[in-house]
């Protein structure tokens, strides 16, 4: 070989290497983008699903229950535990370290069990914001909000072990709150979890009927070409539309209550059906021709070789199609936006048309708030609906391997 | 009223019972099975037609609603104006002055949006597909490929969280130290984590078309003494193209319709720039903000929303109607 050929050669091999390169560096790139994620809202929810909280001894004084005095109650236990403190400002310091809404959980401990009233129980309550930041010192700026003697009273109290990090339970047991202490996911969860049947109960049958029809009966004709295109496209179209297809015919055509679960179920319905007939059709598709040629020949009718044969056959992949078009329509905030699903509501919802929001939207009104609490909070919010949709696919995931046939 | 709820109840009985009847009655008799075949093939040929209805029914609705903002809004504007301000339009009193709606400062807020995403995402998927169909082995293919899914199945209210709260700022402290003025929400950090969005969908649909491209136009070339970069780059490449150019529409497609992550990160201030580190505001950012507010229904500002939406409606569809012709033409070329 020449030496002109040789070292193009070299430089053939060098073009080589570097495309390769090229080639392993877009996807550690597109990896580290997955991991910088994942780290930053795992980083920021952790903290979140934990809070401060300070162990006190409860008397249920009836007479301060009767006049819904409830911060007496909190106020007379951390006297006690501080008889030397008199002067009002210092008093004041003690009194801000317990969240202010605690007396709303002690409100609704006597609203449940009136036979608490009387009675004397050891109760972890929020600790105020700023404490909760301070015990987890997550933001050094922050603890400059406390004074010296407060910093003090926190250390006394953390030597008596009287205050603690413990896991956030109000956190799944309240709906939203204007304070962070007290501000919980059970709202959105429970409107999530209506919203999503809602949209299951209209759009499976329909979309399992469609695709049946499409694949097993349909005759190949320009209708149902214009039907089959249409399906595609309309999986493809952005969701925003379909919330803008919910507020113009549910709420303006039909006068549908704005933020109700079952107007959004509705909407979410309309956006999963072509999504679900796609994953129908393509798992129908996949059961041999050979099975339903063998059942017509020992005289089935079509519609049994459907019910009896395809169907059945065709499950596993129907069920995980469904059971990810559910995991999208979980995670979909705009066209809920759309319907009103935005609104701050408290109460958990009870009914299908009571006002209530949904996990990402929920996650949206948070990551609003620029108060450290909320911020943690909406990472902690994050973090729950991710696990929800973990969970969603790991069951799909099950499915498709436990009952996948290779023809 | 007695007469008219028993005779009710009798028909739904009835009803019920010739529905058990019909499904479970078994029988050789030709005609029952065909009664009850042809009714349950109206059934299913209902709900496909009720798919129809629903692309009737957006396009209806939001032509009608879109129709009555253009007689207040004389189309031309609101496709030509550069200036948009709609906040004017709520002051009754003022209906001279009632807002601005053109829509060129949100087509090009979108337009610059989605550039910047698919200058992440269309080089970074385009690479991974080819190193994931060309060199990667059967085991780095099975895990690496669903794992970089993963990006496809986040929430786009958490990629706008990540954005605002983490990408916004580091971008932000980034310019500022290296002198630049960058808004704190800059068009940059919502295009870019947008972007990463889109990796997987430009992935998955190039690395198919990939490797649906024969084996014998490979073996051709390497029988030529093409290295393996070089036949992919002046072989599988081209032959692929069509189909790569339809992953790259449909993931402009969904840039386009995006809505999450720019409502987060982006701003909400019309400028008319194409400078990615100022704030811009794109057509579903505007929607968005247009219709959570209060709302008065036959308010330009409101009905502008579906003007914008039924924009966005005809460009996707569009763009998708482009890209599955192109991909399903280049399929049927090689199978």
């Amino acid at each position: 070989m020449s030496k002109s050929t040789n070292s193009k050669l070299a430089k053939r091999n060098r073009t080589e290497k570097l495309f390769i390169l090229k080639g392993y560096m877009a996807i550690l790139i597109s990896f580290a983008f997955l991991l910088f994620l994942i780290f930053t809202i795992a980083g920021k929810g952790i903290s979140g699903l934990q809070q401060t909280q300070i162990k006190l001894e409860i008397e249920f004084n009836k007479a301060a229950i009767e006049t819904g005095n409830y911060n007496l109650l909190i106020r007379q236990q951390l006297d006690s535990l501080f008889p030397e403190i008199e002067d009002r400002s210092s008093k004041r310091n003690l009194y801000r370290l317990v969240a202010d809404p605690a007396k709303f959980i002690l409100m609704d401990m006597v609203q449940d069990d009136t036979s608490l009233i009387g009675e004397t129980k050891e109760i972890w309550l929020p600790a105020d914001e700023k404490v909760d930041i301070f015990f987890k010192q997550n933001a050094d700026d922050w603890d400059t909000k406390l004074n010296p003697e407060q910093k003090e009273l926190i250390k006394t109290l953390e030597s008596q072990g009287l205050i603690d990090l413990n896991f956030n339970f109000p956190f799944f047991t309240y709906g939203d709150s204007q304070e962070p202490e007290l501000a919980g996911i059970a709202g959105a969860l429970i409107g999530s979890m209506l919203t999503l049947i809602v949209c299951m109960a209209v759009a499976i049958p329909l979309a399992v009927c469609a695709a049946i029809y499409l694949e097993e009966f349909a005759p190949k004709n320009r209708f149902t070409d214009l039907i089959e295109v249409n399906i595609n496209n309309l999986a493809a179209v952005p969701s925003i539309v379909f919330g803008l297809l919910g507020l113009s015919v549910y709420l303006n055509f039909f006068g549908m209550p704005r933020s109700a679960p079952f107007v959004g179920g509705l909407t979410l319905g309309l956006m999963v059906i072509p999504v679900i007939i796609i994953a129908t059709r393509a798992a129908l598709k996949a059961v041999p021709s050979s099975i339903r040629q063998a059942a017509m020949g020992i005289g089935a009718s079509p519609l049994q070789v459907v019910t009896h044969h395809t169907l059945p056959l065709a499950m596993p992949g129907i069920m995980t199609g469904t059971i990810l078009s559910i995991a999208r329509a979980l995670g979909e905030t705009a066209p809920l936006l759309m319907i009103g699903m935005v609104a701050f509501i408290v109460d958990v919802p009870q009914s299908f048309s009571d006002p209530s929001t949904v996990m990402p939207v929920q996650i949206y009104l948070w990551s609003k708030n620029s108060q450290p609490g909320f911020v943690e909070k909406t990472a902690a919010a994050i973090i729950v609906l991710l696990l929800i949709l973990i969970l969603l696919n790991i069951i799909a995931v099950w499915i498709r391997k436990k009952y996948e046939r290779r023809w | 009223m007695g007469n008219t709820e028993l005779a009710l109840t009798i028909a739904v009985v009835v009803a019920t019972l010739l529905a058990i009847f019909l499904l479970y009655k078994t029988t050789p008799n030709f005609q029952t099975v065909s009664l009850k075949e042809k009714f349950i093939k109206l059934i299913l040929i209902i709900a496909t037609i009720f798919t129809v209805y629903t692309t009737l029914a957006i396009v209806l609705s939001v032509i009608y609603e879109s129709w009555l903002f253009f007689t207040k809004v004389p189309i031309t504007e609101f496709l030509f104006g550069t200036k948009w301000s709609p906040q004017t339009a709520m002051r009754a009193d003022q209906s001279a002055s009632s807002g601005a709606f053109g829509a060129i400062p949100l087509f090009t807020g979108t337009f610059l949006v989605t550039a910047i995403a698919m200058l992440v995402a269309g080089p970074l998927g385009l690479y991974s597909a080819i190193y994931i169909s060309e060199y990667a082995g059967k085991k780095f293919r099975t895990y690496v490929k669903p794992a970089l899914e993963i990006l496809a199945g986040i929430p786009t209210v958490v990629y706008g969280y990540f954005a605002a709260l983490t990408v916004a700022p580091l971008i932000h402290d980034a310019g500022t130290a290296l002198g630049l003025g960058v808004d704190s929400e800059s068009a940059l950090a919502a295009g870019l984590v947008m972007g990463i969005m889109i990796i997987p969908y430009v992935l998955s649909l190039s690395d198919d078309v990939i490797n649906s491209v024969p084996q014998a136009l490979r073996d051709a070339s390497y029988g030529l003494g093409a290295t393996k970069s070089e036949t992919i780059k002046n072989v599988v490449l081209p032959a692929a193209l069509p189909g790569i150019m339809g992953a790259m529409l449909l993931g402009i497609s969904r840039a386009v319709g995006e809505t999450m992550i720019v409502v987060m990160a982006a701003g909400l201030s019309a400028n008319l720039t194409i400078n990615p580190l100022e704030s811009v505001t794109t057509v579903t950012v505007q929607i968005v903000t247009l219709l959570t507010g209060d709302q008065e229904f036959d308010s330009p500002k409101t009905l502008a929303a579906f003007a914008l939406g039924l924009t966005l409606f005809i460009i996707t569809l569009f763009l998708n109607v482009i890209a599955l012709k192109i991909v399903k033409k280049y399929r049927e070329k090689y199978e």
